[in-house]
């Protein structure tokens, strides 16, 4: 754990303004030249109910949210109280303060609204606090908001009494604020920030948490991974979406919707997730590409259409942003466990491309690879990430987003190729060829002359027509399946998998998705105390990089496979490709709605190797490995 | 003339033939049945319109009427069973000059897809959509569909058929679609007329097309005689009248079930924009197809590292 970090959190009343005010925070914090990582936790409720951002902030090396947090900007919800001023719903109104403490620091600082919170009706506060020596500042932040105007402003003076306590300056939370408003509401603002600012600046210190030192570096961003997942398509080519909205997709979608229109693209909402998956068929068929995407739920609905876009090999980009299932589940809580559902839904020996970025970066490059590999093979391709990585900011270079627009449709004719290209008699286009050969037989888009033929959903010859012919079935499966092997030659030479750690190392942890960064701060901080450790995490998740993580497994003498879901899902996706590997597997597995923290990851790769002991939490579990 | 899709908009005289594929197989439907009354409709709609069959896409659910693109020459999409029409709106949205057709059964568009209908009508979405309505499942052999008559009996309802038929004219204009007719496959003058009306008409035509079943509905027949309301006296309404239209819908679909077939236009919205043209009055569409873009090696695309400015 490092000393010099800061992690703040703001803690308040889902519809407070928390979202706003901690992206604000979290750039500046960039703009001070810090790497910072957001963390969102949120009700599945509109207004009211508990909920906070965390920010981590420290020079380099932040990978994860961290394990705890040292400072706590308590704020009060609003909506517990009613019109009234007096009643209060329940203990809604004090959770900003009580149900944070459990997970911060020693020697922590804590700034509370005593405008909206009352210490008192906290269970224990006072001996807690000495207990484990935190740094309390009651502020009425409320009544400061009110006397310059406006009650919402208390996220204001909250921002303003942290920048004073950990030796912040204000110019770049001062640059922001100008960005986002204007006129009167900027000065009352900014009267407000200098206010908070300089009546606890005059107040004696008694903790020593300052905000860590950093060079400003104009390139950075400060983006989310469903930023970029969306910034992908845009520069993939993608001008279409169709989408139904369901937390937590409905990021990109939002964003995707934004940016369309004026990029001369066409965004849907429509009727169900069914339709939002065929209108995306039906334009990437038509010549334009498109995407669609959906959470858990949702993409239940689009299993016909995806089997439809393979079988009449039309190119598509499918999302899914999973949550915690079944059925409804948890909406705001991530969890890794539609895995199997996204590669195995859909009816017959059907088969799909699928990615797991790990991080914005990652979303941004494997939606990109996700495109051209469907425009390419004619494949449906689709992008599972989760909760987590859908909401979570992290500062990355602005470069690395300048890529080359890359709308060409793939394996797609023009008309003068389609001169030369096969016919039958009738002059009909043999789009489905069976003699390719990569399994991939190119295809025309309707309008364009010579290229006319039927795509069907049923068995069809190579014109399209429906076919039940023995010969031909077998001739256009075992094509649809090279497609396959064709996409595992090229994603090989494009590695997204992530080896990580040292290279030596006897015990390995393997991970995909959104906890691919937490395990590296695990590795990195077992590696700092002596130990020797390694990490795969694996981005490609169909085909299957059976070679690489073969490769991986036999190189230890033990892993531990880490991912949020009860059923081991991955790790057994990994052992119906690579094999039992003996009883060298084991599962490190949480599914109580919260990802991973560090710290859980160092305590069960201790426990495994010291053979037994308690586990970090009670929500984790580690699975023996198979036959044990 | 754009290099990309130059079938599109083709000036020439189209020979009926052409949309008769060359070496595929005759139809598969039983003798007597209704579908081929629609398959010759629609080629000849498409003679007389003048249509190049490589700027037609005829999307098709799945049934006995699904087959209907495995007969006509142009570019196909047989989809899933109730999915046509999500599938023929996107291809309109993606290039609104292609001529798009869909079509599937009773069941396929008012009873799985019956949700994607709603929604297609209320669009307006500058597209045709033929359903065939013999009032059964064809394909899967004679069960109930939404358009049987209350009591029908088969393998899946034994003692009849509890509910009341569904009443597709008066759900489509309910749903907004601008130009509604039904005709008959006995009558495929009639037929073609109307089908050159829809496709010419801008925004969503739905044609609720009485297709006999010989097979599953044992009377052949079923359909004869039938009357047009057009040509008929006894029938005054004004097809641009919503109130008049709907009315005239609903004495229509009380007397097919007491033997009486009226068919002919009902209602025509010629002011409504059509979804596109929407669209396009809100700057939410380009006024060039879209697809065309994909072609254009002059065209300029615009990439995300312009916006990514935003999240400094
Ligand atoms: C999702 C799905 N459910 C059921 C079926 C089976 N099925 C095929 S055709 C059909 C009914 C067709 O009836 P209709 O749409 O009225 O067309 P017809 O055959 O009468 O022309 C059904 C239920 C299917 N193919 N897909
Ligand atoms: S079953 Fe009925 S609808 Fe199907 S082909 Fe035979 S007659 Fe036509």
């Amino acid at each position: 754990m490092t000393d010099d970090e800061l992690i703040w959190r703001i803690a308040g009343g889902s519809g407070d303004g928390i979202d706003s005010t901690s992206q604000n925070f979290a750039k500046a914090l960039m703009r001070s030249g810090l790497d910072v990582f957001t963390h969102r936790h949120y009700p599945s409720r509109i207004r009211g109910g508990h909920t906070y951002v965390e920010i981590r902030a420290a020079d380099g090396g932040v990978k994860s949210r961290g394990d705890g947090y040292n400072f706590l900007l308590a704020l009060g919800d609003s909506f517990a109280r009613n019109p009234s001023e007096n009643a209060v719903y329940g203990d809604e109104e004090i959770k900003p303060l009580s149900e944070n403490l459990d997970d911060l620091r020693e020697g922590g600082v804590i700034v509370y609204d005593e405008g909206l919170l009352d210490a008192e009706d906290v269970p224990n506060f006072e001996e807690r606090v000495e207990e484990n020596d935190w740094n309390v500042y009651p502020l009425d932040l409320r009544g400061l908001a009110k006397e310059h105007g406006r009650e919402v402003m208390r996220n204001t003076a909250g921002v303003g009494a942290t920048a004073a306590l950990v030796g912040m300056d204000l110019d770049h939370i001062e640059d922001l604020m100008a960005d986002a408003m204007g006129g009167d509401i900027l000065e009352q603002n900014l009267e407000v920030l200098h206010d908070a600012y300089d009546q606890v600046n005059e107040k004696e210190f008694s903790h020593d948490l300052t905000v860590p030192e950093g060079e400003h570096d104009e390139e950075q961003v400060l983006v989310s991974g469903s930023h970029g997942i969306a910034y992908a398509a845009i520069d993939a080519g993608c001008r279409f979406i169709s989408g139904y909205p369901m937390t937590p997709w409905t990021d990109v979608f939002t964003i995707m919707s934004q940016l369309l229109p004026d990029l001369g693209g066409v965004s849907e909402q429509v009727e169900d997730e069914i339709a939002a998956a065929a209108l995306a068929v039906g334009a990437s068929h038509s010549g334009v590409k498109s995407m669609s995407g959906s959470s858990g739920g949702g993409f239940a609905l689009m299993s016909e259409p995806l089997g439809l876009a393979e079988m009449t090999e039309t190119p598509l980009v499918l999302l899914e942003a999973m949550r915690a299932g079944p059925s409804t589940g948890m909406p705001t809580k991530p969890e890794q466990a539609d895995l199997e559902h996204i590669l195995y839904t859909s009816q017959g020996d059907s088969h799909r491309v699928a990615f797991g970025p790990s991080d914005p970066k990652e979303c941004y490059e494997q939606t990109r690879t996700a495109f051209e590999i469907a425009y390419d093979y004619q494949i449906p391709s689709i992008v599972v990430y989760d909760q987590k990585l859908s909401g979570e900011y992290r500062n990355v270079d602005a470069t690395f987003f300048d890529r080359e627009p890359a709308p060409d449709l793939g394996s797609t004719l023009t008309e003068a190729e389609l001169e030369d290209a096969p016919h039958d008699d009738s002059g009909k286009f043999e789009r489905f060829r069976h003699d390719t050969e990569n399994g991939v037989s190119p295809r025309s888009i309707p309008g364009q002359k010579g290229g006319r033929y039927l795509a069907s959903g049923n068995e069809h010859w190579p014109t399209g027509h429906i076919a039940e012919d023995p010969d031909n079935r077998v001739a256009q499966v075992e094509r649809r399946l090279q497609k396959l092997e064709s996409v595992r030659g090229d994603l090989d030479e494009r590695d997204q998998q992530t080896l990580y750690g040292d290279e030596d190392a006897d015990f390995g942890l393997i991970v995909w998705g959104s906890q691919q960064g937490t395990v590296e701060e695990a590795v990195d901080r077992m590696n700092a105390d002596g130990n020797s450790v390694k990490a795969l995490g694996v981005s490609d998740l169909s085909p299957f990089p059976v070679e690489e993580v073969t490769e991986f497994v036999e190189s230890v003498d033990e892993a531990i496979v880490v991912e949020m879901s009860a059923t081991k899902q991955f790790r057994g996706l990994i052992q119906k490709h690579a094999g039992d590997f003996d009883g060298t597997l084991s599962s490190l597995l949480k599914y109580n709605g919260n990802p991973f923290e560090p710290a859980e990851i160092v305590e069960a790769v201790e426990i495994e190797q010291n053979g037994g002991g308690e586990l970090p939490t009670a929500q984790t579990t580690l699975e023996p490995a198979a036959g044990d | 003339m754009s290099k990309a899709f130059s079938a599109i908009g083709e000036e020439r005289d189209v020979e009926r033939d052409e949309f008769t594929p060359g070496l595929e197989p005759q139809p598969t439907w039983c003798p007597g049945c209704g579908d081929f009354g629609v398959l010759k409709a629609l080629k000849g709609a498409m003679a007389e319109l003048g249509k190049d069959p490589e700027e037609v896409l005829l999307c098709t659910g799945i049934g006995c009427s699904g087959k209907l693109n495995s007969y006509f020459e142009s570019y196909g999409f047989h989809t899933i069973h109730g999915r046509s029409l999500p599938v023929s709106r996107a291809a309109k949205l993606a290039n609104h000059d292609l001529e798009v057709v869909a079509a599937g059964g009773d069941g396929d568009g008012y009873g799985i897809g019956g949700n994607h209908f709603l929604h297609t009508a209320r669009e307006n979405h500058d597209m045709t959509y033929i359903v065939f309505n013999n009032e059964v499942f064809g394909l899967t052999k004679g069960q109930s569909s939404p358009t049987s008559p209350k009591g029908h009996k088969s393998k899946t309802q034994p003692k009849g058929n509890a509910k009341d038929p569904i009443r597709p004219l008066s759900l489509s204009l309910s749903a907004g679609a601008s130009y509604i007719a039904r005709t008959a496959a006995v009558n495929p003058n009639q037929a073609q007329e109307i089908i050159v009306e829809a496709i010419e008409h801008d925004g969503f035509s739905h044609i609720d097309f009485l297709t006999q079943c010989p097979t599953w509905n044992k009377d052949a027949k079923q359909y004869v005689p039938y009357v047009d309301v057009q040509d008929s006296d006894d029938y005054e309404f004004d097809v641009h009248d919503r109130q008049e239209a709907s009315e005239m819908m609903y004495e229509t679909e009380s007397a097919l079930y007491e033997g009486t077939v009226l068919t002919g236009r009902y209602y025509e919205d010629e002011d409504r924009r059509s979804y596109q043209q929407e669209k396009q009055h809100r700057g939410d569409m380009p006024e060039e197809p879209l697809a065309e873009r994909y072609f254009d090696d002059d065209y300029e695309w615009e990439r995300s590292y312009d916006f990514i400015d935003r999240h400094k």
